[in-house]
């Protein structure tokens, strides 16, 4: 038994401990929307925050979460697609295939909370998720772009 | 806007609680309840839709004007869409040209996918559903605009007839019907269900490309909404009531075969519901989830039969294609002159061997496939880029006659050539789904499977001779390949006496899939074929990758040995192709060619033709400390027509990342039969810190149409090789770099 806080929303889950947060969040608490790419922390797919911090959760086991700790995932990043990330991704049409695109925006949701105004070597090192349609040109842009405030005006 | 085809929605339905059948009920819509011309029109998703969110009324339960076009009386215009959305844009390039013709209100468009049994059912009223080569608009444009076009004048006609006026004194834009002389006017909606029912025009007149208001305009996607919030619904995330979860795991080395496996010894296992062999080569486990199933394989002792490939090497397959490098015997697939004798004679001559690796396409979502069978009826939801290929496997594999079954595409997570040919994935999760008949089977391919049974790009090696005069003008030029033929693996029905035509992708001497855009006098290119037992597959970008690798470094190598500038050199032989010199001369001008790069940056240059279009790239790169940095490249392409110009630049930039992924990193290699690289730690790619900025020039001649997914890809390695070249002085002729010391 694991008790979570996902999006708000305190979810009790009936699992062995060493299920990936991943597993647990796509299949017990059934939100796909953070996905599954390598299982070994490589891609970036599994991100979710962690008490705002960007996490890869495909291989952290369920029992390392508190109930304490708010998990955040793209489904609740914003209650309407209106973060400002949300917002500058829709401006710049970034995605492609959009596997990777869960993660890519709450990667970068976790840098921009740290970090408002990121440069290039910030992006360049917080950012490291594994996108195979190569989306990283209008993943860097959309994240100037929101940290810029200027997706309010285009989104 | 939104797509018509989500088939759940997340957080809704809990795989194990659930009932354990689907309801069949409204799987087939009579053509009672659709109207018109529809016949027994089987609804895309309907199944998994109502599963998921019950009373929700089906996206098609209007009437179809003709098999492209539904019209909601809410005016929403539903276009039909054959070929697969992978990220590459087709759902919304086709749904342009569509709409193009149509002449309706692109604020009000939303697609979806008619499935592969519909397909046969209606006499393959939608053509191909195959998706690959770049040919979603290029093979298709003709006849979705007709599509479109036929619908405009049955719903111009049925206005006419309700106003009882000739359909010639109305006009149509936006979707809004009007009769000039009485001012009348009315829309498609409303008309729609009366047009079902008109007579289709036996021909009709395509636009002038000049005319165009929706085709050649860099509108954004119709499918991004959903990518952004977690909603979009891919192989992976399918939910069906009562679904079981499986992972599979099938002999790692090439031509093995499952001998036994201890089910007992998992049996206990929370979760597991079955232990089952799918098949002569792989295991599965079946569970309430697949983490459970995958937990279990893991502790599931296996035997396995190593096969006849034991002792396969990277080593010894390099080895068997050396030997076709000078074999006596090959298949000739360009050639002029006398190359041979014309090289005995050459003032200069220079060589080189090049080699490409097998490379995995690594698609983001792993392969999947969920199958629900039964003795009577089967059906599967797949991403797939060959629905109708998906379609033959799944009844192949159920035993069960094709009308028997259905094929649910579902949006891709990356296809790159994986998702087409092979359907490995589908027979196996119906082999899986048998076993347990009536309950839906979701199965996934964990990373780790997915790169040890690729369909992979095969690997070939090269030698070049090249032949100079006195004034350092080629006069003679031989390629010979050597390796690995997809066709012949993959697609026999294509060979041609014993000989793979798609090996001499972009280097034919004529043709307007690619040819070859310098005049050699003697020429000749051909091709040993050596077929390592690796099953190769078409990896986005197929043979262009490396023959452009192969061409367009030796042209380097050519222009060095000749004295000459690398763009200089080209030109020289590049007269009676414009469409390749424009495309060269775009990048040279866009990378400023003709003055000095910045202080310590070193500039590359390449072109080539394929897919129909042309390409060419410039690199900018530098090498401090043997470490290469890619500042910029400048891409140019000719596509003919440009339907929606900011899909190319994405395209484009797209084909950087997977060309420089292979550039930089990709490899798999082969060890006791089976491949090395298990997951993206082994298997490297390209990620942001690396990727160089890019710009699109884009130079649509029009008067034909050329693919944009791939030519890009080809030319993005050359470009920096050359480059490289340029700043080092080392000839970099096997990949991927990271392989080689650049210090
Ligand atoms: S799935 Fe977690 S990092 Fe790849
Ligand atoms: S958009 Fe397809 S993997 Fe990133």
């Amino acid at each position: 038994m694991a008790r979570l806080t996902i999006n708000g929303e305190v979810r009790e889950v009936d699992v062995d401990p060493e299920t990936p947060l991943l597993w647990v969040i796509r299949e017990q608490v059934g939100l796909t929307g953070t996905k599954f790419g390598c299982g070994i922390a490589q891609c970036g797919a599994c991100t979710v925050h962690i008490d705002g911090v960007a996490t890869r959760s495909c291989a952290m086991p369920v029992s390392a979460v508190t109930a304490e700790q708010k998990i955040t995932t793209i489904e609740g990043l914003s209650p309407d697609g209106s973060h400002p990330l949300q917002k500058a991704w829709a401006a710049l049409d970034v995605p492609q295939c959009g596997y990777c695109q869960s993660g890519m925006i709450m990667a970068a949701a976790g840098l921009l909370q740290q970090n408002p105004s990121p440069t290039d070597e910030d992006i360049n090192t917080e950012i490291t998720n594994i996108c195979r349609c190569g989306t990283y040109n209008r993943v860097r842009a959309a994240i100037k772009l929101a940290a810029d405030g200027g997706a309010t005006q285009n989104g | 806007m939104t797509t018509a085809h989500a088939p759940s929605r997340p957080g809704q339905s809990q795989p194990a609680e659930s009932p354990p059948a689907l309801s069949r009920r409204g799987f087939l819509v009579s053509s009672a309840a659709m109207g018109g011309l529809s016949l027994g029109f089987h609804l895309p998703f309907l199944a998994s839709a109502e599963a998921a969110t019950p009373g929700a009324t089906p996206a098609a339960a209007a009437p179809e004007v003709n098999a492209w076009v539904v019209v909601r009386p809410d005016e929403t215009v539903v276009i039909r869409v054959a070929r697969s959305e992978m990220g590459q844009g087709t759902l919304t390039g086709l749904a342009q040209l569509v709409a193009e013709e149509l002449e309706c209100d692109w604020a009000k468009v939303t697609t979806e996918y008619p499935t592969p049994g519909q397909n046969l059912a209606r006499d393959r009223v939608w053509g191909s559903f195959s998706t690959g080569g770049s040919r979603g608009i290029r093979d298709s444009h003709d006849y979705v605009r007709k599509g479109g076009a036929v619908a405009r004048e049955m719903l111009v006609a049925a206005a006419a007839a309700e106003w009882k006026v000739p359909a010639s004194e109305c006009a149509v834009s936006k979707g809004v019907i009007t009769h000039g002389p009485s001012g009348r006017s009315t829309t498609y909606g409303k008309v729609a269900t009366a047009a079902a029912g008109m007579q289709p025009p036996a021909e009709v007149r395509l636009k002038d490309p000049k005319d165009w208001t929706i085709v050649g305009k860099p509108l954004p996607r119709l499918d991004t909404a959903d990518k952004l919030n977690g909603k979009q619904v891919y192989g992976t995330d399918l939910k069906l009531p009562g679904m079981l979860n499986a992972a599979v795991r099938a002999c790692p080395t090439f031509g093995g075969k499952l001998v036994n496996f201890d089910a007992a010894a998992v049996a206990g296992m929370r979760g597991v519901h079955k232990v089952v062999r799918v098949d002569d080569t792989a295991v599965a486990v079946v569970a309430e989830t697949w983490w459970q199933a995958k937990t279990a394989l893991d502790a599931l002792p296996v035997t396995w039969d190593d096969g006849p490939n034991k002792a396969l090497s990277s080593a010894s397959i390099a080895e068997t294609l050396a030997a076709g490098l000078d074999a006596e015997e090959a298949f000739v697939g360009a050639s002029a002159g006398d190359a041979r004798k014309a090289l005995a004679g050459a003032a200069k001559t220079v060589s080189a061997v090049y080699g490409f690796p097998y490379q995995n396409h690594a698609t983001m979502e792993p392969m999947n496939a969920t199958a629900l069978w039964t003795e009577l009826r089967c059906e599967v939801w797949v991403p797939t880029q060959n629905g109708e290929a998906s379609l033959a496997a799944a009844a192949e594999a159920a035993g069960l006659p094709v009308q028997s079954c259905e094929v649910y595409k579902l949006h891709l997570g990356g296809g790159f050539g994986r998702r087409g040919n092979f359907q490995d994935y589908v027979r196996q999760a119906v082999n899986i789904a048998k076993q347990v008949p009536g309950r839906p089977v979701k199965l996934i391919w964990s990373r780790e499977e997915d790169m040890l049974h690729g369909a992979y790009h095969p690997v070939t090696q090269c030698k070049l001779t090249g032949g100079l005069d006195a004034e350092g003008k080629l006069t003679a030029l031989h390629m010979r390949i050597s390796g690995q033929s997809i066709l012949a693996a993959v697609r026999p029905e294509g060979m041609q006496n014993g000989k793979d035509p798609a090996v001499f992708q972009g280097l034919n001497i004529s043709g307007p899939e690619g040819h070859i855009g310098y005049a050699v006098e003697n020429l000749l290119i051909d091709h040993a074929m050596r077929n390592p037992p690796i099953p190769p597959g078409f990896w986005r970008g197929v043979n262009l990758n490396q023959n452009a690798i192969y061409l367009e470094c030796f042209m380097d190598e050519l222009a060095h040995a000749a004295g000459m500038d690398p763009l200089a050199f080209r030109r020289r032989m590049m007269a009676n192709h414009p469409k390749h010199l424009a495309v060269l001369d775009q990048v040279a001008q866009g990378i400023g060619w003709d003055r000095p790069a910045p202080a310590g940056v070193h500039r590359g240059i390449a072109q080539i033709m394929g897919f129909g279009s042309y390409v060419a790239a410039a690199a900018e790169v530098s090498v401090t400390d043997g470490k290469l940095k890619i500042h910029r490249i400048v891409a140019s392409t000719d596509p003919g027509h440009a339907v929606n110009p900011a899909q190319i630049e994405r395209q484009v930039e797209g084909s950087f990342v997977y060309g420089l992924s292979a550039c930089l990193y990709g490899e798999c290699t082969v060890k006791d039969g089976r491949m090395e690289q298990t997951n993206f730690d082994s298997y490297e790619v390209l990620r942001m810190a690396e990727m160089p900025a890019v710009e699109t020039i884009l130079i649509p001649s029009g008067g034909f149409w050329g693919g944009v997914g791939e030519p890009t890809i080809a030319v993005a390695a050359p470009a920096v090789l050359n480059a490289l070249f340029a700043a080092t002085g080392k000839r970099i002729r096997t990949l991927p770099l990271k392989n080689h010391d650049l210090a």
